[in-house]
């Protein structure tokens, strides 16, 4: 185990020295270790997307340091190509991931840029299809214009997955996606995470994913990292949520409002059971907190 | 009997693939909606919501069928800007709603098409992008914002327009919870004040917003109702790839320990009240 992705006083100014000179990233400290599941969560326009995007070295460092699995992106002789090949990133907005004219072949550009033999990728390009969610047979000869907007995303998915990373960098990963859709996708993504020991950064506006999925929380603001922590800790922290404008589960939000009334619960408790436990604790003053039923 | 905004008579559509493959999105839809409501669209991917969507203004025309808004047809071209003026659409990807270079005129851009003089544009301008929170963007290069920013212009484009009717296509998909929050306030607003707002969506929370939850399935009308009903009904939902709020199933966990407690809750406001009404009664308030 190590240090998969270290960032160091990172800046990023988009359109530099022109009159629409603007910056996004203002100093950005951050590491993450090999396996971690890690969530960026952020109001709109904090630096997030710009950020991941130099995980893969499509931005490179303007100033500060960002270091990949080793690698430092601001050598010269990068090599990235296997950088590439090493970090798979899911852009958010899946229209800027499409290329190929049909569904099959944009997912088997990436397998095929490494020269893998055809059975290989034609193996990959249905297992990476079936892991976003997409039918193998009903979509391969689909035109990629031709899709609904969660299928698109599905697609970029496919093709990223298609490369069998060692990171996976997800901007908005279940953007868009239909109720069963994104939890199928969550329960992939904890898998390549869990048993394939992935390491996986995500950023997500659903903060009930975020919860569930992430083991660690980099909360976004300004361009800069301004907390970190595990769900409990950033979710029970009501000022770091109301200061940068950062929502919670939807659970946690109902705890607060009750607890704003006076009522002792514990607003930490995101997972919808123990939320329910909390609240029946207070309906019933005589049981003892408990998650078993009967109590 | 109030005349419907929108009507949708047998409407079918089919997307062309090539000269000789097509595929039938929509399967004989009918549907009224009237001026006033609130309706959410859910619905799994690819089950034609969007494509729905874009009967309401007359950007796509049906196959079979007929749409009529304020009683013009859509297929009838001289009505275009009849049309086009009376429903505002939000689309689902918001760089292709982009047209101008500056964020402030692509506000405006609509508003020059349907001839608003400059003064009253100068004021709803303002107003629109004050109401999604971009006001200090005004000068800013629009397709260089980030995602979330972009949505907001966006759905400032369309509010200025001031239309009647506001279709909205997974708007707000890429904001946070506080923007989300932001932006359903501006709506009930305008709900408020009358105006007919449609929004697709994929979170159950905001469906149950609405007055009305159509639900739509391969192309067809699945289910429709307040959403109280429609998110009773876990089981069918499930079926079609979609969910209940976080409310409900709160409420409904709560329920199976405390049966006193109402089981067919659908916001987060009506779980605090239902607190109160019961931990009250019990005197158990800190
Ligand atoms: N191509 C660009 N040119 C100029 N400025 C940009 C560009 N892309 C983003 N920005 C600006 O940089 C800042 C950070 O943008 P970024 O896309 O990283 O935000 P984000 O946290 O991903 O937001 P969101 O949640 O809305 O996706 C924003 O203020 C945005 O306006
Ligand atoms: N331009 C197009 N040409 C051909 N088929 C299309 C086109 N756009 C969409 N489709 C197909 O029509 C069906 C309905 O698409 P639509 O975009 O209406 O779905 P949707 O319900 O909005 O889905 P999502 O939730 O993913 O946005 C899908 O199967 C899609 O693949
Ligand atoms: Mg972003
Ligand atoms: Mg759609």
């Amino acid at each position: 185990m190590g240090t998969v992705i270290e960032v160091e006083d990172l800046r990023y100014t988009y359109m530099e020295n022109t009159p629409l000179a603007h910056q996004a990233l203002a100093g950005v400290q951050l590491s993450v270790e090999e396996g971690e599941c890690v969530a960026i969560i952020g109001h709109t326009g904090s630096g997030k997307s710009t950020l991941i995007q130099h995980f893969n070295g499509l931005l490179r460092p303007q100033q500060g340091r960002v270091r990949v699995d080793g690698q430092d992106l601001s050598d010269p002789g990068l090599d990235l190509k296997g950088l590439r090949r090493k970090v798979g990133l899911v852009f958010q907005n899946p229209e800027d991931q499409l290329f190929e004219k049909w569904v099959g072949d944009d997912v088997a550009f990436g397998p095929l840029k490494m020269g893998l033999p055809l059975k290989e990728v034609r193996d990959r390009v249905r297992w990476a299809m079936e892991m976003a969610g997409l039918s193998f047979e009903a979509m391969k000869d689909r035109p990629t214009y031709a899709l609904s907007g969660g299928q698109k995303r599905k697609v970029a998915l496919a093709g990223v997955l298609a490369l069998r990373p060692k990171v996976l960098v997800l901007d908005e990963p279940t953007a868009g996606l239909d109720p069963r859709s994104r939890k199928e996708l969550l329960g992939r993504i904890e898998g390549f995470n869990r048993r394939e020991k992935m390491t996986v950064i995500f950023v997500s506006h659903n903060m009930e994913e975020v919860a569930c999925l992430a083991d660690r929380i980099f909360v976004m603001a300004a361009g800069q990292i301004v907390a970190q922590g595990t769900p409990r800790e950033i979710f029970g922290n009501r000022e770091v949520l109301l200061q940068h404008r950062i929502g919670a589960p939807e659970t946690v939000e109902i705890l607060y409002r009750i607890q704003g009334l006076g009522y002792p619960v514990d607003v930490g408790a995101y997972e919808l059971d123990s939320a329910a436990a909390e609240i029946v604790s207070i309906l019933r003053p005589q049981g003892v907190k408990s998650h078993g039923p009967g109590i | 009997m109030k005349e419907p905004l929108i009507r949708m008579e047998g409407v079918s559509f089919d997307y062309r693939l090539n000269s000789e493959e097509v595929v039938r999105v929509l399967r004989d839809v009918s549907l009224d909606i009237y001026p006033g409501e609130y309706v959410a669209i859910i619905g799994h991917n690819g089950s034609g919501k969007s494509t729905l969507a874009k009967h309401f203004n007359g950007i796509l025309k049906p196959t079979e069928g007929n749409v009529y808004v304020a009683g013009f047809n859509t297929k009838d071209d001289r009505y275009r800007r009849e049309i086009r003026r009376r429903v505002g659409m939000v689309f689902q990807h918001p760089d292709n709603q982009i047209v101008a270079t500056i964020v402030e005129d692509d506000v405006a851009f609509g508003l020059e098409n349907i001839g608003v003089p400059p003064r009253e544009m100068r004021k709803r301008i303002d107003a629109a992008l004050e109401a999604v929170g971009m006001s200090s963007y005004r000068n800013r290069p629009p397709h260089h914002l980030s995602g979330g920013q972009k949505q907001r212009v966006a759905i400032a484009g369309v509010l200025a327009m001031e239309p009647r009717c506001l279709v909205l296509d997974e708007a707000t998909s890429m904001l946070d919870a506080h923007g989300r929050r932001e932006i359903l306030q501006v709506l009930r607003r305008l709900h408020q004040r009358g105006m007919t707002i449609i929004a697709v969506s994929h979170h159950m929370s905001e469906a149950a917003e609405a007055d009305r939850v159509l639900v739509i399935e391969a192309g067809r009308i699945a289910m429709e109702g307040p959403p109280r009903e429609i998110f009773q009904r876990q089981e069918l939902l499930r079926r079609l790839q979609l969910d209940i709020p976080v409310a409900t199933r709160l409420a409904g966990r709560i329920h199976e320990r405390v049966p006193d407690f109402q089981p067919d809750l659908i916001h987060p406001r009506e779980i605090v009240d239902e607190v109160v009404r019961i931990a009250g009664k019990k005197g158990a308030a800190g």
